[in-house]
């Protein structure tokens, strides 16, 4: 689109390493073919995916305007990137960065790109990548060509793909660490790049590094494979080496790694991987993609049975010297500080004082800490990334790294420096306090830019973000270390499920008008790698979630035992105690002049589920769908509690009725004699709902449905403690998407 | 003598007056509203907040060829368009064209109801980018090479009257001007202006 588009390749002819060059002049060509109509729109997305470049909210050329669905008319006319998804609509570029490791010019580079290719802004995302905004497809290439003018390739940053490799941002520098993963990360994320053996999968597969199992840095448990350090003895030679994790991840249903291995020498990690892809690529589901990544398929197997099926590939696998070529230098690997370390400042002023206590973590060398830099909602200016250049290399040589939590860590700042950078980065707005406490919200797109975002988690991030500002000094000390993380659905990019207070977008109906609403996920643990997982309690209007939050922390200081954790405190309590403390909060209001509630945050667009996906003509049986829903989610509740309870039968079971229930409220639409018989009302959903695809999410296809078929098949087996687990998300996940049906009937009937 | 330079991806930014007071929220709906009524001959798709960002883009109005925002970059408040799309004609043509279309935004919003009035251009104070690092590095050749094409249209803007016009020193930032007038303007003096 930009008139300097065609000139970039020369300009930076001999700059860019020669392989990332290639890649781009590959990928060119290829935009050139689809232009030409010669290559299939479908392949084309695949290939602009795995080069990071997605599609936005709205790239479908119709957008809800808040009275009518307008008709984007683009100058390329229909001329698409990808089914149904038009050229010229703004997309997204994820860009990779492995550990989350930069320098200061990767940093300029960024900062140049998000001026003149998006919005101003670079997003920094819970993988460590960074996102740009509103970018046309035409300019992906040059901006590619800047990248690799940096050494950063977007490839394989989305895609059927191995996604970006993330690590401890710490790693080096941790007190509690084993030892520094950072050349192990960089090894892996160097041997998996392009690899044949990586390029038929059915789905994303996510690697993840951390130097100890007791922080939550690493987030392992939520990865599809995950290492943390370990050490072992041999013949009194001690060895490095790592606890490998298999199958976890995030998703509608998320899944707690499985050990594979309590120890894998450092030398082994990289072909017992390769071993694992192969495995994956030749076994993992292929045509249900809703069933498609790793966990499911460990999940079908069992651990055992899959581990043994990845030593048996590992012998296969010819020898590569890459495998163990670095672990040499890995072990003498190690970062060095641009200046001496320093002691400790003296007391100072208030907002210096803040910042020292929530922002600087000491180093295991002596004299140096880690600064970090929050940002709010992961967003952050070009002017302020070429300051932070600037002050990168002021005061370090050049040592920073992304985070899951969206922020900058500079490492080996000398303490004695803190006075001077907190002035450095305060004059540009990046020293603000508060960096992993209850203010640093963690967030993804949601309906801001993301096409399956159903509520607004940046617009409430940005209201929680500003209330919690205000009043974070006066917290109790105990509330001001939670942490809120919000997701726009329930696919989990904002990692909800491992916060104290977890938060996804769902919609509900309220008197014929569809209202956004955010589930609250409660019980969920940071630590420990994102140590255990959070459940919903309930689904709360989109505008009274700060209310919910002011409650829950009240009741949290009120009542709290002695250095009990949130965690904690939510188990002691009990969801049912908790849900009864927010069941006013998730009512409609009660002036019906106050319209306040069909809007989201930031957004004043009267809300549609529309812009997802168009629905069709319902019928009128309103007030019992919703009845009966509401009855449904009741079940599901229980479920959780008798789960709780450790009677896991009877929560297997409750969560399969509440499901079977949701499914007769919603064919007793157009078929009300409908009976009880689940097998009738099965078959009657089939036909009503999934064959018709009215049931369909306009984006996980029939992902909900198959949740319900699945259920009622194993129906009549014994329920276990992970199967009850996944089946009271499915029923809850279930449920959601029937309001979400429900709505979108109403919608198309002007209800 | 420097060879022409291409000027696209003009950007222009005409300051607020009495920053302070404006508050950048009630501009979210003012430009849905303009998205409602497609205002511009831009196809306007969506709206960005970026209020939570410290001397950032604002409050972003999302177009194909273009993009209008109040904007706080350098904590200097002002109506900004960006145009993203290549523009045919003359150098004085583009210019033009972005200022003109920056003008016209600000006109609307200084009648907008749901503003109150306060967001009122300052009369004297215009910067222009060039958002193209490539086209127009920030160093002085690119400014010897823009120069006379500012001043001559600078010269039309202003009806003859003074300026002072200076530039930013980092090499890494944009291309850009800084243009106070002598005297104070109103942005329907201006669009005036530029109509002869």
């Amino acid at each position: 689109m930009k008139s300097s588009d065609p000139l970039w390749k020369q300009a930076l002819a001999g700059k860019m390493p020669e392989h990332l060059a290639r890649e781009v002049d590959i990928y060119e060509t290829e935009i050139a073919l689809r232009k030409q109509g010669k290559i299939d729109e479908r392949l084309f997305a695949e290939t602009r995916l795995r080069r990071g470049t997605y599609g936005q909210r709205y790239d479908n050329g119709q957008r809800y305007d808040g009275a009518t669905f307008q008709e984007m008319h683009y100058p390329s006319g229909d001329l698409t990137k990808g089914p149904n998804t038009m050229w010229d609509a703004p997309g997204m570029q994820r860009i990779k960065i492995p550990g989350g490791g930069l320098n200061a010019e990767q940093l300029e580079t960024m900062a140049d790109l998000a001026e003149e290719y998006s919005d101003n802004i670079a997003h920094v995302t819970t993988r460590q990548d960074f996102q740009l905004h509103y970018i046309h497809i035409d300019d992906t290439p040059s901006l590619m060509r800047r990248l690799a003018a940096a050494n950063i390739t977007t490839r394989e940053a989305c895609g059927n793909a191995v996604r970006n490799v993330t690590a401890c941002p710490y790693a080096g520098v941790c007190q509690d660490e084993v030892f520094d993963v950072t050349p192990y990360s960089r090894a892996l994320a160097n041997f998996l790049l392009g690899h044949p053996d990586c390029q038929n999968f059915g789905r994303k597969f996510k690697p993840a590094f951390s130097g100890c199992a007791q922080h939550a840095c690493g987030l392992t448990n939520l990865h599809d494979v995950g290492f943390i350090a370990s050490k072992q003895s041999e013949n009194g030679v001690e060895k490095r080496g790592f606890q490998m994790f298999v199958g976890g991840g995030l998703g509608a249903v998320p899944y707690m790694a499985k050990l594979f291995d309590s120890f894998v020498p450092a030398e082994e990690i990289l072909p017992l991987t390769q071993a694992i892809a192969r495995v994956f690529a030749r076994l993992g589901e292929k045509k249900n993609r809703n069933r498609a990544r790793i966990k499911f398929l460990i999940q079908d197997l069992g651990i055992e049975k899959f581990k043994e099926l990845v030593l048996e590939e590992r012998k296969t696998l010819p020898d590569d010297p890459r495998w163990t070529d670095y672990v040499k230098d890995a072990e003498q690997f190690s970062e060095a500080p641009l200046k001496p370390g320093g002691e400790w400042p003296s007391a100072a002023a208030d907002g210096f004082e803040r910042w020292l206590n929530t922002n600087i973590r000491p180093q295991k060398q002596t004299g140096y800490v880690v600064v970090t830099v929050a940002l709010p909602l992961g967003d952050i200016t070009a002017n302020q990334l070429r300051s932070l250049a600037d002050i990168v290399r002021r005061f370090t040589k050049e040592t920073i790294r992304t985070t899951v939590e969206q922020n900058f860590v500079i490492r080996w700042v000398s303490q004695s420096d803190l006075p001077e950078i907190y002035k450095a980065l305060e004059a540009v707005g990046l020293g603000d306090p508060g960096a992993g406490a209850i203010v640093d919200i963690v967030t993804c797109p949601g309906t801001d830019t993301c096409k399956l975002g159903i509520s607004s988690s940046r617009g409430l991030a940005g209201e929680l973000h500003r209330a919690l500002a205000e009043k974070s000094f006066e917290l109790d000390e105990s509330v001001q270390h939670l942490h809120i993380k919000i997701s726009g659905c329930f696919n989990s990019c904002g990692q909800h499920h491992v916060a104290d207070l977890g938060f996804y977008g769902v919609s509900r109906k309220v008197g014929g008008f569809a209202v956004p609403h955010f589930q609250v996920v409660l019980g969920g643990e940071w630590e420990h790698n994102g140590g255990s997982y959070g459940l919903p309690v309930v689904a709360i209007p989109s505008k009274n979630i700060p209310k919910v939050v002011t409650r829950l922390t009240e009741r949290y200081v009120a009542g709290r035992a002695n250095g009990e954790t949130f965690k904690d405190f939510v188990k002691r309590i009990g969801k049912v105690e908790l849900k009864k403390a927010l069941e006013d909060l998730a009512k409609p209001p009660a002036d019906p002049a106050d319209r306040s509630f069909f809007s989201d945050w930031g957004d004043p667009r009267e809300y549609t589920l529309g812009d997802m996906g168009v629905g069709e003509c319902a019928g009128e049986v309103v007030s019992s769908v919703e009845f009966d829903l509401a009855a449904a989610e009741r079940e599901v509740f229980e479920a959780q509690i008798a789960l709780e309870s450790g009677q896991v039968e009877n929560a297997g079971k409750t969560a399969y009725q509440s499901m079977i229930h949701a499914a007769k409220a919603l064919v007793k639409i157009n078929h009300q004699n409908i009976s009880d018989d689940p097998g009738e009302i099965i078959g009657e959903f089939r036909t009503r709902f999934y064959d018709t695809q009215k049931f369909w999410d306009p984006y996980a296809g029939g992902k909900f449905a198959n949740y319900l078929f699945d259920a009622h098949q194993k129906a009549d087996q014994p329920y276990t403690g992970d199967s009850s687990r996944y089946l009271i998300d499915e029923a809850q996940l279930f449920i959601d998407a029937a309001h979400s049906c429900y709505n979108k009937m109403g919608t198309a009937v002007g209800v | 003598m420097s060879s022409p330079i291409n000027l696209q991806c003009v950007n222009v930014k005409l300051l607020a007056k009495d920053p302070e007071d404006v508050d950048l929220e009630p501009l979210i709906p003012v430009f849905h509203n303009w998205i409602q009524g497609q205002v511009f001959e831009e196809l306007l798709l969506d709206v960005a907040d970026y209020r939570h960002v410290h001397e950032g883009p604002g409050v972003v109005l999302i177009g194909h060829q273009a993009n209008y925002s109040v904007d706080n970059t350098d904590n200097r408040l002002g109506v900004r368009y960006n145009r993203k799309a290549p523009l045919e004609g003359s150098n004085q043509d583009r210019l033009k064209q972005a200022t003109r279309a920056a003008l016209t935004a600000f006109h609307r919003l200084e009648g907008e109801a749901g503003l109150n009035g306060k967001l009122q251009f300052n009369g004297q104070e215009i910067e222009v980018f060039i958002n193209d690092r490539l086209m127009a590095p920030n160093r002085g050749s690119t400014r010897e090479a823009i120069e006379p094409e500012l001043r001559e249209f600078l010269g039309k803007l202003f009806r003859g009257g003074e300026y002072a016009l200076s530039h930013g020193n980092d090499p890494r930032a944009l291309f850009g001007v800084y243009v106070k007038a002598n005297r104070s303007f109103s942005v329907s003096d201006l669009l005036a202006n530029l109509a002869t």
